[in-house]
């Protein structure tokens, strides 16, 4: 009976494919772990990169990393959120919203490489900003833009109708409605969108290479150019110098990210909870 | 409790408020800076394509449409921007990684969807999650670390190259692939599933004769998104890929993309060689915009037949 | 089979009339819903409307505070006035119609909020900002929704930790706190334990006397149980549009209603 022996050669194919993305992920983890840990000091975290070798610490490039990123999210949260808004409850179906939900998916698709030309065309060549954070940040939230619209739109969705009809019912008017119920209801998973949108930030380098520069400098005013964590990364790893810095790097990175995904799976299970 | 009575509105006979002038023009202007900020997305795109053209036009003066698409060469020493054999190489590594990515990803979405108990599933979707938001340098840097001596090993060379980029941006896009196809899977009725193990059908014959057919636009959908991802790859490719503009000589031969050239050359650039790159930059929009057009497309079919 | 439109209502309204509907036909884009609609609805009574389900009873409720203007493509022809005022005449608010005109749902849906701010929730948005003033109005909605005795001790709590039952009766206290003229209920009791009915059925009766009360129900005993008057709708057939086809004081409808099909309906021959 040949039907029995296929479904189950097929079945333990399947359970390889699910074994093996977790030990992928897990592979990277462990070895960027193990061979990073040794170099995470409090002088790798706050001091400079210093000698023809980069010793030293990563201090500028954790601070230019954060700046940008914050500053992006900064940037891009009112109005993606209030471009949700308006999608999820104002927009009528129609030619309008199709364009906009077109643009906005092909933005989530535009190649990061092509945003950092553009960056560079817009903000460093045409607006004068030179290689600063506020380029770089302003190039991130062309990218984190649609991350985060579609985030709050979904959330927005999820409300119930019928907790609207509520609030209609007691005269409530729109934006009433919109902000006191509709909003508060869906700001869990929208804080998750938010949070998952900066991971990507944290993570992007070709954005913020041709933006942002690659100088190491700490930055203060949002006019001042840095390197960030990817590209001081990306930088060790091609010239081959101080490669134990670049696995110290690449070990910050992967907690910064794990512990945004962490915090975001965690606020959406608390927000189930809460729920049911 | 007192009557409210708010500035500017006044009563008609049997007490009905008008609408006042203030409450309407408020939620009208919220209406509009709603609409505003959604058009912002659509401006972001139209700022981008705009942008990357004004800057990237002028291919078709020097070197010219012709020298440009149908180029064989890219050197900027002698002064030639064919994009021929970029081209070559990201079709390669997308080949390559959708060769490997694809059914990797598929296999992982019908055993979440299908076969993993809710244990498994609570590890296993984390998980590609995760892989998801590893950032494309971690990738490159574990490529360019671990993976490259291994292809060295198996190829000769240095280890850069086709294989390497591929195998890489395989796991890459598993995460995308994957979390699409899963979706399409769940949005199969479950109805179906039950009429088919009630025939006696086991689970394989299931998820191939029922599922997979059912699923099929979604899937299909997945992977073009998937291809995407691969062709707009840059930092990582860039890592591992050796970047010599070449047409494919083996597995193991360094070659460049469309994406990692423009890193490659960018630090350099003036002129001609920089208008070329943003060159580049356009015909990679253009990729993306297509492939999203025809994800929609096909998404439109598929409601159709539903 | 022609039907004669229903003007009949001259020995059954008890005082005034609170909302008079003229020719009322209702519009869902292409779809006709409603047609010739008209009724009046006596002031401090408990009106009911019965009909098979889609037979437009919850459609022409949603008429009554606009609520069908919060979905684009519906379109209203003829008349309804409130207290002799065009509810749809130019420049009506139909926000602060929705505040006179209360509703309660068939799923009770508290906010995502607590108890207290359930409650509070109208008078804020209408302006209410002192503290004490808001506890006053908070207690006696809550006390005129039956519900205070329950909740007192625990105002701070989620409006969703409460049974089904007590969720509808704070949904009825929050509206209630708006202090509207009408509440329109539309299948309040059909997603509720029949414990939870008994009490929402007697926070009819007591509540009439200050408020006029319609109640959109597929259940007939209940009609029968609280209603003063009651009109009957039906779709006759698939396609057209639904009917008033008989309204009456509620015990003449159940017991010599004068329409054949009010009569097939009452006895269970069809719905």
């Amino acid at each position: 009976m040949g039907k029995r022996w296929t479904n189950r050669i097929a079945l333990g194919v399947l359970w390889l494919c699910g074994l093996t993305t977790v030990v992928v992920l897990g592979a990277v983890i462990v070895y960027v772990f193990v061979r990073g840990i040794g170099q995470i000091t409090p002088e790798f975290i706050f001091t400079a990169p210093h000698g023809v070798n980069a010793e030293g610490g990563i201090g500028p490039t954790i601070v230019a990393t954060i700046y940008v990123t914050g500053l992006a999210m900064l940037i891009v949260t009112p109005i993606a959120v209030l471009a949700a808004v308006y999608l999820a409850e104002y927009a009528v179906q129609g030619r309008l919203v199709n364009i906009i939900r077109f643009a906005a998916d092909t933005l989530a698709s535009v190649p990061s490489i092509v945003m950092g030309l553009f960056g560079f065309a817009l903000f460093y060549e045409a607006m004068g900003l030179g290689f600063s954070v506020l380029s770089g940040a302003l190039a991130l939230s062309f990218l984190m833009l649609p991350i985060v619209m579609r985030a709050t739109e979904e959330a927005i969705r999820a409300v119930p109708r019928f907790i609207r009809w509520g609030s209609y019912g007691l005269g409530a008017s729109k934006w009433q409605t919109v902000s006191k119920i509709v909003l508060p209801s869906a700001m869990p998973r929208i804080l998750t969108g938010l949070i998952l949108a900066m991971g990507r930030a944290v993570g992007e380098t070709a954005v913020v290479i041709f933006t942002m520069g690659q100088a190491i400098y700490t930055p203060i005013s949002p006019l001042d150019p840095g390197r960030s964590m990817t590209v001081h990364l990306y930088t060790l790893a091609m010239e081959g110098i101080n490669m134990d810095a670049a696995y110290g790097t690449a070990l910050l990175l992967m907690v910064m990210i794990l512990l945004f995904n962490v915090s975001a799976r965690w606020l959406a299970a608390r927000n189930r909870r809460l729920k049911g | 409790m007192t009557e409210p009575e708010q500035a500017g509105s006044e009563r008609v006979n049997g007490g009905l408020k008008m609408m006042s002038r203030a409450t309407y023009v408020r939620e009208a202007l919220l209406k509009n800076l709603f609409l505003l900020c959604a058009i912002v997305a659509v401006a972001a795109v139209a700022l981008i394509f705009v942008f990357t053209i004004a800057r990237g036009w002028e291919v078709v003066k020097d070197p010219g449409l012709a020298a440009f698409l149908g180029g064989a060469e890219w050197s900027s020493t002698l002064g030639r921007f064919g994009i021929l054999p970029l081209v070559a190489g990201t079709l390669a590594i997308t080949l390559g990684s959708l060769v490997l990515g694809a059914p990797l990803a598929i296999g992982t979405a019908i055993f979440l969807s299908e076969i993993a108990s809710p244990r498994m599933r609570s590890i296993v979707r984390p998980a590609v999650e995760m892989l998801a938001g590893v950032p494309s340098v971690v990738y490159g840097f574990f490529g360019l670390v671990i993976l490259r001596p291994i292809v060295a090993e198996i190829t000769g060379g240095m280890g850069f190259g086709t294989l390497t980029a591929s195998v890489i941006l395989a796991v890459m896009i598993v995460p995308t692939i994957a979390t699409l196809t899963e979706d399409a899977l769940g949005s199969v009725p479950s109805g179906i599933r039950e009429a088919s193990y009630a025939m006696g059908a086991t689970t394989w014959q299931t998820i191939y004769k029922v599922l997979l057919p059912a699923a099929k636009i979604g899937i299909i959908d997945a992977t073009i998104l998937g291809m995407g991802r691969a062709i707009g790859e840059t930092m990582a490719v860039v890592m591992v890929a050796g970047n010599a503009p070449q047409f494919f000589k083996g597995l193991g031969a360094p070659i460049a993309t469309l994406t990692s050239q423009i890193v490659i050359d960018m630090s350099y650039a003036t002129g001609t060689h920089k208008t070329a790159l943003f060159g580049l930059a356009i015909i990679l929009f253009l990729i993306s915009m297509g492939l999203v057009a025809l994800v929609r497309a096909l998404s439109r079919l598929n409601e159709k037949k539903a | 089979m022609t039907t004669t439109p229903v003007t009949a209502q001259t020995d059954s309204t008890e005082g005034v009339a609170k909302f008079s509907v003229r020719g009322l036909d209702f519009y869902y884009g292409d779809f006709h819903a409603l047609t010739g609609i008209t009724i009046d609805v006596a002031e401090n009574a408990v009106t009911a409307f019965i009909g098979p389900s889609g037979c437009g009873k919850s459609t022409f409720l949603r008429c009554l505070n606009r609520m069908n203007d919060l979905i684009p493509g519906t379109r209203i022809e003829g008349r309804i006035t409130l207290d002799g005022a065009d509810i749809y005449g130019p420049g009506v608010d139909p926000v602060d119609l929705r505040r006179r005109v209360g509703m309660i749902f068939q799923q009770p849906n508290p906010f995502p909020m607590s108890i207290y701010d359930n409650v509070a929730f109208g008078p804020r948005l209408h302006g209410v900002k002192k503290k004490e003033e808001l506890d006053g109005i908070v207690e006696q909605a809550l006390v005129r929704a039956n519900l205070w005795k329950e909740v007192k001790d625990i105002m701070g709590r989620g409006g969703l930790t409460l049974s089904g039952g007590q969720q509808q009766r704070l949904c009825i206290a929050r509206v209630l706190a708006v202090q509207p003229d009408v509440l329109l209920m539309d299948e309040p009791c059909s997603a509720i334990d029949p414990t939870s009915v008994q009490k929402v059925e007697d926070l009819m009766a007591e509540l009439k006397s200050s408020v006029t009360i319609i109640i959109v129900t597929h259940n007939m005993q209940q009609a029968a149980r609280v209603s003063d008057e009651t009109a009957f709708f039906l779709q006759e057939r698939q396609g057209e549009p639904a009917e008033l086809i008989e309204f009456a004081r509620t015990a003449e409808i159940f017991t010599s209603p004068h329409d054949r099909r009010t009569e097939d309906y009452i006895t269970g021959r069809f719905g």
